[in-house]
């Protein structure tokens, strides 16, 4: 279990983590999610010891990261896939970070295999492309098998099959039982791994919930159906593009579709439905929502100081966003 | 991306990934230290064709330009005057490539250690594996301190020893036995290693490769040039706390000691006590910044 505790961090005249609090809970797949610029690089950085607090404490099962006795086994990290020399060779990069932990050499040519790169092996990494240095990066996660794994936007800038990938890959290791601590500032993304989240804005906590929760949360256009055969339905939503998650109360949520299309569903494939409600807004939308206010709020609160060139770039986030917004509106 | 090359679960769902499939591993013989991480730089330096390439330029150099030197003072002997002979160093001249050139390339050799790591971006990734940075610091400079060492004591006996070959024509070459020729060839590696070392530990002070190897060459080289200007009192004062002496000191053989300095091994301690300093700051440093 990773425990932020009161966790800031400046640099210079920008606070980047402001008084975080949560927990990262084992055997799940948490989401970290905020807006670009939220803090949720830095807090990672963090967690791993790279930067140094302000203010705060961070422990990986009570201990800080710096004083694990094997870093590398109780926590893989995967912060910046591109953060390797790109003139040494997969195998060589990974084998010397498994001899830092004492890691048999053989683990390499597994993880190498794990993430299908057996065969570039002995290639440089300087040419690899973006998708090939990602799963290297998760093979360097994976070699000392840890309880406990972070990845910083994996998905980012990888073609749909690459995303895919990792995607399938994370639920593997969450279905391992291992805790999954996974950053991204698309919302769409975590609808479809995480269980728990936490979300951030401007550095501040403003959300740490169950999904479920979230969702309940969320106001708009979601479709609850109460019937006595979910499985079914759950997998024909999903083959239809949607999704479906299972509410506190028994319910489906469904995102991603309409109620007219799921009623149609529920027909075709001759499932009962009990109850068929238009709820609540699709969590991109409720993720938008929540950070967009956080920015506003933090803008509105900036104006009684000194205009500098550190709060710019706030503005045109606020900006950006609202585009953004008006066009799920739609 | 290749879909065939996904560890596929059942093998019917090409995504759908597992990670057991691989043994697991033995439990840990102890606490991640100083011993794994010193395989683990040494491991990183063999690993780039830069270490090679740099190398075989030092090597290069070192005996190229030595022999060069050599072979034109021999052929030139018989137009030397009496004095230039009297005063004619075999050691020193045979060993001048490494430690006048030498060090240059040991200078980039040494930032380069840690500026690349920085400049790739690679540190987060090895302090992430290694968090505890003295140790990562101490690996990575005595893995760079024993390669350099290493490589420069073969130049330096190479170029002593086919610089003798030519000089012997002249008869006023040396030989290992000679009075103090072991220690300037000895002297001239342990003084280019040493170089290297102060260029490490600036590399971690300014974390980017020009600034490193800019202020070193100005360390070096530029602030003895400039010395030289200084009215010749006032550069005897000075003379023997300049970092570089020690590289004239400690090579040298024939010509009498000149008396603004310290011994040789005594100008080699002013420089190592430099480079300690640096290499402590530096540590400090490296331990306390963000990476």
């Amino acid at each position: 279990m990773i425990e932020v505790r009161g966790l800031s961090k400046r640099y210079g005249e920008k606070l980047a983590v402001n008084n975080l609090s949560f927990d990262v809970m084992p055997g799940k797949v948490t989401g970290f999610l905020g807006p670009n610029g939220a803090g949720k690089t830095t807090t990672m950085r963090l967690i791993l010891g790279l930067d140094y607090p302000n203010a705060g404490s961070i422990t990986i099962d009570g201990k800080r990261y710096a004083s694990l006795a094997n870093p590398m086994r109780e926590v893989g990290a995967l912060l910046d896939a591109k953060a390797v020399h790109g003139g040494r060779s997969a195998y060589n990069h990974l084998f010397c970070l498994a001899q830092t932990n004492n890691l048999p050499k053989r683990r390499v040519g597994e993880v190498l295999e794990l993430v299908g790169l057996t065969d570039v092996a002995r290639k440089r990494t300087k040419g690899f492309s973006l998708g090939m240095s990602q799963r290297l990066g998760i093979a360097a996660t994976l070699l000392g098998d840890p309880k406990i794994l972070m990845f910083d936007e994996p998905v980012n800038g990888l073609d749909p099959e690459g995303i895919l990938w990792i995607r399938n890959f994370m639920k593997a290791l969450a279905a391992e039982g291992r805790t999954v601590f996974v950053s991204s500032h698309l919302m769409s993304e975590m609808e479809h791994t995480a269980d728990q989240l936490v979300v951030i804005g401007r550095g501040q906590l403003l959300a740490d919930c169950t999904m479920e929760e979230f969702i309940a949360r969320s106001s708009g256009q979601t479709v609850r159906v109460a019937t006595p055969q979910p499985d079914q339905l759950v997998k024909a939503v999903a083959e239809a593009g949607g999704s479906a998650v299972n509410s506190a109360d028994g319910t489906l949520i469904v995102s991603g579709l309409v109620a007219a299309q799921v009623g149609d569903l529920a027909f075709e494939h001759g499932v009962r439905l009990h109850e068929l409600t238009v709820v609540r807004a699709s969590l991109e939308a409720a993720f938008m929502e929540l950070t967009a206010d956080s920015v506003e709020y933090r803008a509105e609160n900036e104006q009684g100081q000194p205009p500098g060139p550190a709060q710019q770039p706030a503005q045109e986030q606020l900006v950006a966003q609202g585009q953004h917004r008006g066009e799920g509106g739609i | 991306m290749r879909k065939g090359s996904i560890a596929a679960k059942g093998g019917s769902d090409m995504a759908a990934v597992t990670t057991t499939q691989a043994p697991v591993l033995p439990p840990p013989s102890g606490r991640a230290g100083f011993g794994g991480t010193l395989r683990s730089e040494f491991t990183k330096i063999r690993s780039v064709r830069s270490t090679y390439w740099t190398l075989l330029v030092l090597l290069a150099i070192s005996i190229g330009i030595g022999a060069a030197i050599c072979a034109g003072t021999a052929a030139n002997w018989d137009q030397a005057s009496a004095a230039d002979r009297a005063t004619f160093d075999a050691t020193q001249v045979s060993i001048a490539g490494l430690f006048y050139l030498g060090q240059l390339v040991i200078v980039v050799f040494g930032a380069i250690v840690l500026t690349a790591e920085y400049s790739t971006g690679m540190i987060r990734t090895s302090l992430t594996a290694m968090p505890r940075r003295v140790t990562v610091y101490v690996a990575k400079a005595l893995v760079f301190a024993v390669v350099a060492l290493v490589v420069t004591l073969i130049a330096a006996f190479i170029a002593f020893f086919l610089g003798q070959a030519l000089l012997a024509s002249t008869h006023a070459n040396a030989s290992l036995s000679g009075h103090d020729v072991l220690r300037a060839v000895i002297g001239s590696a342990l003084y280019v290693t040493m170089c290297g070392l102060f260029a490490f530990a600036a590399g971690a002070i300014f974390r980017h490769t020009a600034a490193t190897i800019t202020s070193i060459i100005g360390l070096l080289f530029v602030i003895p040039i400039l010395a030289h200007l200084l009215p010749s009192s006032w550069y005897n004062d000075i003379a023997r706390w300049l970092p570089d002496s020690a590289g004239g000191a400690i090579t040298a053989t024939v010509a009498p000691q000149d008396s603004h300095l310290f011994s040789p091994w005594g100008q080699f301690t002013v420089f190592a006590v430099y480079t300690a300093i640096l290499l402590i700051v530096g540590g400090i440093l490296f331990r306390r910044r963000d990476a």
